[in-house]
């Protein structure tokens, strides 16, 4: 821990050489991000109408549980004592963004996301109730809240019920991740985090996100079951994209144009640690690779005629990039901010330890996790249940 | 016989699920708010006493010249009148709650005095300073100073 | 109904109302005593500290004195109070060269020749105590908070350690104390200020230049000190209501 000393160049206060929030604190906006994003995309079906993303609405859906489900994690992995935890709902103190957070998120995955998942599938899942016997009929049974009414009219009401919840919704994603923003945001101690925009540009950067990733599992699933990818719905997806993807670049130039022009206080130290400690993976990673390659790639495909097979190769580069892209932000924001000394006269390291709570080697289980979360939900809730001939789409080419 | 919903029976069950769940964490947060909470501020009463908690370490000026009121005495007629005991002699709150306990011990004078006294270009211009090499290479600084009225003899 | 029986029942019902009103202040009573030391109260005072910077020499008395007083972890990244030398090249305000070694622990070695041209000085740093504290204020559970005697507290045995108030505080003045996963910081002695002793600190300053002072006494010489010196605050323009006051504060000071 001596070690952390020596990678202190300048003067940093003697508290601020140890790293507070770890990548673990990364994770988390990363997860939640992706959550939102994906009910967005979701939503677009349901509330906007856009009949064209119809075949990934469920896969959305069990993509923002499944995140939504995993992200606590980080966050208790990281707190001193996680035991306590509870105490954020017991005595939770209204100034505090962190606090109310708590509140949002048990909204939002139960009023919003739980409840959407289950009118939407409440039709299979009194169904599989139907057509099973013993312990899994039991289970079904619970999961349909005892109820057997599948009649036109039982049907409409989840249908109408569905999209006042997505509507609803629109605004709790939109919440639940500009919270994440507004807790970095509204920090004055820190110029790098201090600013308006935080929870927009956080809320912009993670509709990119969750598009990204749907589109990635879409075609992941689809040739995973043998099946010809929608092609209309991944280019749709793809334009979608694209203008969230606009949007965001331009959040995130206007946040760096404007610091350059007023040039505070701050500023000199913050253009230095981006110039060297922050480069390779704000300059390179984040804004090239990350942002303006995927972008191009997007244009293109938009702009020029490609064959199915290649608009699938660029959407499925863009994706990755596109995730990439969004996690360096995350770690830009988060670790970033901790690396420069509120004395604006120095600066510090993380050392990113291995197999430690906060070490990299859990940070990459809990990555992993809600991949198996997914694919565990996927088998309880079938988003594209096996086509009956009278209803077998045929996917355009 | 119709039943009281019809169509919507199954979403007035999902209702008073939620509503069933709310009740339940409001009857949990009234019987987990911790005892003395609120009462001062957004925090636990018993905070306050627990900050009280920590024993001496230092016992404190006033606590010395109780037993030792000649040395308190020559203290404030000279220079280092400011200076506290504990300054030189370090931490004797056990000390004064019984001199048996912890005995105090005469400082080292060479250590102590320069820690202060040492010339350094921060220090403020008119503190009294030496550069030690030059002033007294060898030999203790109480050879010539007395440390509770540092004039020299 | 007679005179007495009404007067009867009317008596009643103030001494049922008493009893209510006394079993809720017994409620509290119980919740805890603060006024546990028999002549503090806390709504009698008002900490702040004086800072005089023109008498710091840069001792080290003080953390030494803060780290055993509180039991502070002995490692270099754990201070309750530090101090910071300044080294200002000739002319040159926007650059000050600084370095706190171990926060001033171990006093500082020289490193500066003499004729140089530059201006040197200590700058003694502590919890401020801020009034509108933006740490108090992110704290999501209230296991900090400003206590009734403007002292900024920590409840050890309910702090998540989070970590959000250390991020939050403009002066660097918070730790996570090793030992225990939760937050750490000076709370400006308030085992020994309750007890009408001084922070341990200006006990150990041999030269004046840390005093603790209470605004709410009017015989405290913090008042006349406030009137005659120019003092200001670190980072003013952040609004904390720093309770921190330094006589003969340098522009360059951060």
């Amino acid at each position: 821990m001596e070690g952390l000393l020596h990678g202190v160049e300048g003067f940093m206060y003697p508290n601020e050489v140890e790293l507070q929030w770890s990548v673990l604190i990364v994770l988390y906006p990363f997860l939640t991000g992706l959550v939102a994003g994906a009910f967005i995309l979701a939503s677009l079906e349901k509330v906007f109408r856009v009949e064209a993303v119809k075949p990934t609405y469920r896969l959305a859906l069990l993509t923002a549980l499944a995140f939504l489900l995993v992200a606590p994690l980080p966050l208790q992995l990281h707190l001193g004592h996680p035991e306590r935890s509870l105490e954020m709902f017991v005595t939770p103190h209204t100034s505090s963004a962190m606090a109310m957070f708590g509140f949002i998120y048990v909204w939002y995955l139960m009023a919003v996301l739980v409840l959407e998942i289950w009118l939407e599938y409440r039709k299979d899942i009194v169904l599989a109730a139907r057509a099973s016997t013993g312990w899994k009929q039991r289970f079904y049974r619970i999961l349909a809240l005892g109820s057997d009414n599948l009649s036109a009219g039982a049907l409409r009401a989840d249908d109408t019920t569905s999209w006042v919840v997505s509507l609803v919704g629109i605004p709790s994603a939109f919440l639940l991740h500009g919270y994440v923003g507004f807790i970095f945001g509204s920090v004055k101690a820190n110029p790098w985090w201090s600013t308006p925009l935080m929870p927009i540009v956080f809320l912009f950067s993670a509709m990119v996100s969750g598009i990204a990733i749907v589109l990635l599992l879409y075609m992941l699933a689809t040739w995973l079951r043998g099946r010809l990818i929608d092609m209309a719905c991944v280019d749709t997806i793809g334009r979608y994209l694209l203008y969230a993807f606009v949007i965001d670049f331009s959040l995130e130039m206007l946040d760096l144009i404007h610091r350059i022009y007023e040039a505070d206080e701050s500023f000199k130290t913050l253009d230095f640690m981006v110039h060297t400690r922050l480069y390779t993976l704000q300059v390179i990673i984040q804004i090239v690779l990350g942002t303006l390659v995927p972008i191009a790639l997007l244009a293109l495909a938009l702009v020029v005629k490609l064959s199915d097979r290649a608009r699938v190769g660029v959407y499925v580069v863009a994706a990755l990039l596109t995730l990439m892209g969004i996690f360096a932000m995350r770690w830009n924001v988060v670790i970033g901010g901790q690396l420069f000394s509120k004395s604006f006269l120095g600066y510090t390291t993380y050392k990113m330890s291995f197999a430690t709570r906060e070490g990299l080697l859990p940070a990459i289980g809990l990555l992993l996790l809600p991949f198996a979360v997914l694919w565990g939900l996927m088998k309880l809730l079938p988003p594209w249940p096996e086509p009956r001939p009278e209803t077998e789409t045929i996917a355009s080419a | 016989m119709g039943r009281p919903f019809g169509d919507r029976e199954h979403l007035v069950r999902v209702a008073l699920l939620f509503a069933g769940g709310f009740a339940v964490f409001l009857l949990l947060r009234a019987l987990l708010v911790p005892e003395g909470f609120g009462v001062y501020g957004h925090f636990r009463v018993a905070a306050l006493d627990a900050n009280r908690q920590r024993p001496l370490v230092y016992a404190g000026r006033s606590a010395c010249a109780e037993c030792h009121s000649e040395e308190a005495d020559l203290l404030r007629s000279g220079k280092h009148a400011r200076v506290g005991c504990e300054a030189c002699h370090g931490a004797l709150a056990r000390h004064a709650e019984d001199p048996a306990a912890q005995k105090a011990v005469r400082p080292d004078s060479r250590s102590v005095c320069l820690v202060c006294h040492e010339a350094n270009r921060a220090k403020p211009a008119g503190f009294p300073k030496v550069v030690v090499a030059d002033h007294a290479p060898q030999g203790s600084c109480a050879d010539c100073h007395r440390p509770h009225a540092p004039t020299p003899q | 109904m007679n005179e007495g029986r009404r007067e009867f029942l009317q008596m009643s019902g103030h001494l049922l109302w008493l009893t209510g009103a006394a079993a809720l202040a017994y409620d509290y009573v119980l919740a805890g005593e603060p006024e546990a030391a028999p002549n503090y109260k806390v709504t009698e005072h008002w900490w702040a500290m004086i800072i005089d910077v023109e008498k710091c020499i840069g001792c080290g008395n003080c953390v030494r004195a803060c780290k055993e007083e509180n039991d502070v972890p002995r490692e270099p990244f754990y201070f309750r109070t530090w101090v910071e030398r300044y080294h200002l090249p000739e002319g040159d305000l926007e650059h000050p060269v600084v370095d706190s070694p171990n926060g001033g622990y171990d006093g500082f070695p020289e490193k500066y020749r003499e004729g140089d041209g530059s201006k040197n000085f200590f700058v003694p740093k502590l919890c401020n105590q801020c009034a509108h504290s933006p740490c108090v204020q992110v704290c999501p559970v209230g296991a900090t908070f400003e206590s009734p005697d403007g002292t900024v507290l920590v409840d050890k045995d309910y702090c998540l350690g989070c970590r959000y108030c250390v991020q939050a505080c403009p002066y660097g003045c918070r730790f996570i104390d090793p030992r225990t996963n939760t937050v750490d910081k000076c709370n400006l002695c308030y085992h020994r200020i309750t007890k009408g002793l001084t922070t341990a600190c200006c006990e150990a300053c041999p030269t004046g230049s840390r005093q603790l002072g209470d605004l709410k006494n009017p015989k405290d010489p913090i008042h006349e000190f406030l009137r005659t010196h120019k003092v200001q605050v670190l980072k003013p323009h952040m609004a904390t209501g720093s309770k921190a006051y330094y006589n003969g504060l340098d522009g360059s000071v951060r």
